[in-house]
């Protein structure tokens, strides 16, 4: 039978909706479900990991040097564990995608990135050239099996009544000092996360300058989206780097995804494919973003934005 | 010597729309235009920017891949790198033989520090750095986006899901470029000339004692499902009433 590892991600306090999410990767390839939750205070965590639909058991490596997710200190405690496991999954986060891959080496092992489906126990989909081609991948006799979970991939298991056994695991006093958690900022902005956002508004080249790229900033107000931007637009100084959509820039996957007077390069494109509706409003009747778009308004977008704003403010009264 | 090794990967030009091969076994990279990875740009770019202020005194870019790769060699030394080493490995290179390699020319080169691309942009894996680090028994910072040398340390602002981290590492360490790190410079036509003189040198994996042996078989490749085909809508009411219509706004 499958004995499958989730590392759990959170916070101290809250178990991330990306462990459930987890899971339900686990449960896809089908066996024995163990949650990891490796941190200074677990006992919340470990009690949410517990409740998760289908998980039967859940390790706590609880530590002082555990109180930051640091990969350099956690992938040699799951090391030690990992080897009894047929499986080892983590979500596909910042977090995931750094530890992930120190605990693979560690184990001497490969490891598989941003898996999208299961088809086997043993062989799984994931996306390559930013999501431009799916490769299948089997990992045969390998184990343990590692992987990140794509988020945007599977739904959150439930949570449910029946709470799974919570096991303490003895963590071994000498850890890792070389690598000092010193602090963590939210860039909260007022306006969702970009990465993670169920709608997003960019602008483009057309724009024209950074005060007009305002008016990126007030629709996106209005529809309570994250702002976004072409390489174009960054390029020309309009926004800055970290609102770039793209292959080099993020690779977002909201509900709805208004880009403004923004043509439709490839490589601005494969950041949006799994938006799930694309608007283009764009002057240009050419331009290669109507392809691609769910809705298409051929107009000067200075015209057309505030018209937008105003006509959106009115439905929301 | 105080060196800073980068890791220089030859990739499809970002540019180009990639194609799977009809008979799924790949994607088509024959005849199509190749380039350094972007991510690995932005981390030759930081090592130049320390050498120039002095924090470093050398640095050497690497390769893993074909001997094409040392095109890309040629255009990281015409940026500035000091010399090249090329190892040789015409086959497929999984990020953990590909972090196997690095170590081993790590041992032999002894940098204070190996800063690599977050990422490739072909198979997008995002785990050489962590496996370099993780084999090394060294500290890591994924997705940097501020770099801060100080004597034997390293202080380094990630990208995270949170916001932005900060860590404090004990060099050497390995770093991986995030996009907001810095702009890559241009290359000047002197600095390609220049560059034809500089030393590039090639290894073979299995004389350095890491030999790949890749160990996951790609059995598929599929293009995405489609979009469907959208619709033109003629002014802002009809937009808003479609989107309405569909619960998008």
């Amino acid at each position: 039978m499958n004995r499958i590892l989730v590392i759990a991600e959170h916070d101290g306090r809250r178990l991330a909706e990306a462990t459930a999410r987890a899971v339900a990767c686990a449960q896809a390839i089908g066996g024995e479900i163990t949650v990891a939750v490796l941190g200074a205070e677990v006992a919340e965590p470990a009690r949410a990991a517990a409740s998760l639909a289908g998980v039967a058991h859940v390790l706590t490596f609880a530590a002082p040097a555990n109180a930051h997710a640091l990969a350099a200190v956690q992938a040699p405690q799951l090391a030690a564990v990992a080897v009894s496991f047929s499986h080892v999954l983590a979500p596909s986060t910042t977090f995931g995608k750094d530890l992930l891959p120190r605990l693979a080496a560690l184990l001497d092992v490969p490891a598989l990135s941003d898996v999208m489906a299961v088809e086997t126990a043993t062989r799984f989909r994931r996306p390559i050239y930013a999501g431009n081609a799916i490769v299948t991948i089997e990992a045969g006799e390998l184990r343990p099996i590692l992987a990140t979970v794509r988020l945007a991939s599977f739904e959150a298991v439930a949570t449910g009544a029946a709470a799974a056994a919570i096991e303490a695991v003895a963590v071994p006093p000498e850890l890792p000092a070389h690598t000092r958690f010193i602090s963590v900022t939210s860039q909260d902005s007022g306006r969702p996360d970009l990465a993670t956002a169920r709608r997003v508004v960019s602008g483009g080249r057309a724009l024209g300058s950074a005060e007009k790229f305002q008016l990126v900033h007030e629709l996106a107000a209005v529809l309570g989206a994250a702002v976004g931007a072409s390489r174009a637009a960054v390029d020309a100084g309009y926004a800055p780097n970290d609102l770039q959509v793209g292959q080099t820039g993020k690779i977002i996957a909201p509900q709805l995804y208004v880009a403004l007077g923004i043509s439709g390069a490839i490589q601005h494109m494969t950041g949006i494919k799994d938006a799930r509706a694309i608007v283009a409003i764009n002057k240009d009747p050419d331009a290669p973003i109507f392809e691609a778009a769910d809705y298409g308004l051929v107009a000067d977008l200075f015209e057309a934005v505030p018209q937008l704003i105003a006509e959106l403010r009115s439905r929301g009264r | 010597m105080k060196r800073i090794l980068v890791g220089i990967k030859r990739v499809v030009d970002f540019n180009v729309r990639i194609r799977v091969k009809a008979d799924n076994s790949g994607v088509i990279t024959e005849g199509v235009k190749q380039g350094i990875n972007p991510f690995d740009e932005i981390a030759l770019e930081e090592a130049l920017r320390l050498r120039e202020q002095g924090l470093a005194e050398e640095v050497v870019a690497v390769s893993i891949g074909p001997p094409d790769a040392q095109n890309q060699l040629r255009t990281a030394l015409a940026m500035g790198a000091d010399r090249a080493l090329l190892v040789n490995h015409a086959g497929v290179i999984e990020p953990l033989d590909a972090a196997r390699i690095l170590l081993k020319v790590a041992e032999r080169e002894q940098p204070f520090l190996v800063l690599l691309g977050k990422q490739a942009i072909d198979d997008d894996n995002n785990q050489t750095g962590q496996m370099l680090a993780g084999l090394w028994n060294r500290p890591q910072a994924t997705f940097a986006s501020t770099l801060e040398i100080r004597e034997g340390i390293a202080r380094v602002t990630r990208e995270v899901d949170a916001g932005l981290e900060v860590l404090e590492i004990d060099l050497p360490a390995v770093v991986t470029a995030d996009l907001r790190l810095n702009e890559p410079r241009f290359v000047k036509l002197p600095d390609i000339i220049k560059a034809r003189k500089k030393p590039l040198d090639t290894l073979d994996p299995a004389a350095l004692g890491a030999a790949p042996r890749p160990r996951l078989t790609a059995v598929h490749y599929a293009p995405p499902p489609a979009r469907q085909k959208g619709q033109r809508v003629k002014d802002v009411a009809e937009l808003v009433a479609s989107l309405a219509a569909k619960g998008l706004v």
